[in-house]
């Protein structure tokens, strides 16, 4: 389990950007949140709160990632943490950012 | 709560289950930890270890670490990975390398979420065969060999294999000429610690590292965080920093074994009736054994320091490795035998031997009777 937590390629994270779970992530509901999955370069990830879960899986569904935390219930003063904590997913792999033609 | 607590309390399923396959094996080495060496003749079938994979899709438990014995002597090896990898249950297994043919290695190479552990406990052929027996460097390394000219590693179809090794007090000094064996082969290196659990019970107090090798090698993880260890030396953190990992005693918490014959322990470490939390085969199968079990409920307790509380270590290392204090005799709320403050070396010294659990049958093979011969006068 070495090597769980730690940052893969740093790709520069752009909240204005639209990103979406990577399609080979799974999520595995847990008391804390969820456990993630990355089926290609097998790491694993804790996410440390069931708002974090609904906000990952909800991503894609919106135009960028401020505009995701703006229409969750997820309180505008969280807003930042929840940034970091999606910035450290997208750094591994667990989110992709959503091409330019097909938002 | 932290995430360490949480992760003490339980979770739904195991983050990392080992699953031995069978106890058969073409090897006997001396700190096998499940005195592996005979099949057993309740090993479970086919449809029943597939009736488990099916579990731990419905689990979500996204990988399985699968060892044994040597888990490619099973004749369905390949029907129950390939079973694996449909239901999205990734596989990484350890193998001696002695099946591991060309064909096979391609075979391998086009297999996703498939993932190769070769074992090897040394840098060079007396080193390793001195602790895996006579033929076992030459077959490690003709399936290296094999895997990479099939595409595992760097610019091939496939990611590299991993290179494992149990860290004695015979190869920690040979951790740099690993590390650069792992490399020629674009290998990852992964060390794990010898447990005195399975023959190593009685192997361990001679190959175990000295207190002087564990700085040494806490000091060589800390400088190459890309070294995998699979958290096992994580009663080295009571040096200083943490290593990286989880730093904590997942028995039953967030890790299981399941052995050949289905029964379910704490640990890959603790194959012994003590430990058992029950069977795949008991009604409700293994999430009945996982979530409901004493043995699993008992564990996810808060833990008390014991004779640890007083140290100022405790919070770094948490006491160690419950199977290795378990297997040597000492209480299991003490410290490790390994400890870095020479506790338990200390607590050790008190013992004489009565304390050891009694090791069970296990499976290792008979050693062969050295028939007597009569003496021939020569005259």
């Amino acid at each position: 389990m070495r090597g769980l937590l730690s940052p893969g390629t740093v790709n520069a994270f752009d909240p204005a950007r639209a990103y979406r779970l990577h399609a080979k992530v799974a999520l595995r509901p847990e008391p804390f949140g969820a456990l993630a999955y990355h089926y290609g370069n097998r790491r694993l990830n804790f996410l440390r709160s069931p708002d974090l879960v609904d906000l990952v899986k909800d991503l894609g569904n919106h135009h960028s990632v401020t505009a995701a935390l703006q229409a969750s219930p997820v309180e505008p003063v969280r807003h930042p943490a929840f940034c970091r904590a999606l910035a450290q997913l997208a750094a591994s792999d667990f989110l992709e950012p959503v091409p330019e033609q097909e938002p | 709560m932290t995430l360490t607590d949480q992760l003490k309390s339980g979770l739904d399923a195991p983050i990392c289950l080992t699953w031995e396959w069978t106890y058969a094996c073409n090897l006997a080495c001396i700190h096998c930890l499940s005195s592996s060496g005979q099949r057993d003749p309740r090993e479970l079938t086919t449809a029943e270890m597939k009736a488990v994979i099916d579990e731990l899709h419905d689990l979500q438990v996204f990988y399985i670490n699968v060892g044994g014995g040597e888990p490619t002597i099973r004749p369905d090896f390949f029907e129950l990975v390939e079973y694996c990898v449909d239901r999205g249950v990734g596989v990484k297994f350890s193998t001696n390398g002695s099946r591991i043919t060309p064909e096979r290695a391609r075979r391998l190479a086009t297999m996703d979420y498939v993932d190769i552990q070769i074992s090897l406990d040394g840098a060079d052929e007396a080193t390793n065969d001195a602790v895996r027996g006579q033929g076992s460097w030459a077959m490690a390394r003709r399936a290296m060999d094999n895997l990479r000219d099939a595409g595992f590693g760097p610019g091939g179809v496939h990611g590299p294999f991993k290179l494992s090794v149990v860290m004695t007090r015979h190869n920690i000094p040979q951790c740099g000429q690993l590390e650069q064996l792992a490399a020629e082969y674009g290998a990852e290196l992964r060390l794990t610690r010898l447990r005195p659990s399975g023959r190593g019970a009685d192997t361990w107090h001679e190959l175990h590292p000295t207190q002087d090798q564990q700085r040494e090698l806490y000091q060589w993880l800390l400088d190459r965080p890309g070294v995998l260890t699979g958290d096992s030396f994580f009663h080295l953190s009571a040096l200083g920093e943490s290593l990286p990992g989880l730093n904590l005693c997942g028995a039953g918490r967030v890790v299981c074994l399941i052995d050949p014959v289905g029964d379910v322990y704490a640990c890959p470490f603790v194959l012994h009736d003590e430990f058992k939390a029950g069977s795949v085969r008991d009604t409700g199968g293994f999430t009945h054994v996982w979530r409901r079990s004493d043995l699993f409920t008992e564990l996810r307790q808060p833990t008390s320091a014991g004779a640890c509380a007083s140290c100022g270590s405790y919070d770094a290392c948490q006491g160690g490795c419950m199977a290795a204090k378990f297997f040597v005799g000492l209480p299991l709320d003490g410290p490790d035998p390994e400890c870095v403050k020479g506790h338990g070396e200390a607590a050790l010294a008190k013992l004489d031997g009565s304390q050891r659990p009694d090791a069970g049958p296990g499976h290792s093979k008979p050693v062969p009777v050295k028939l007597t011969h009569k003496p021939v006068l020569v005259g």
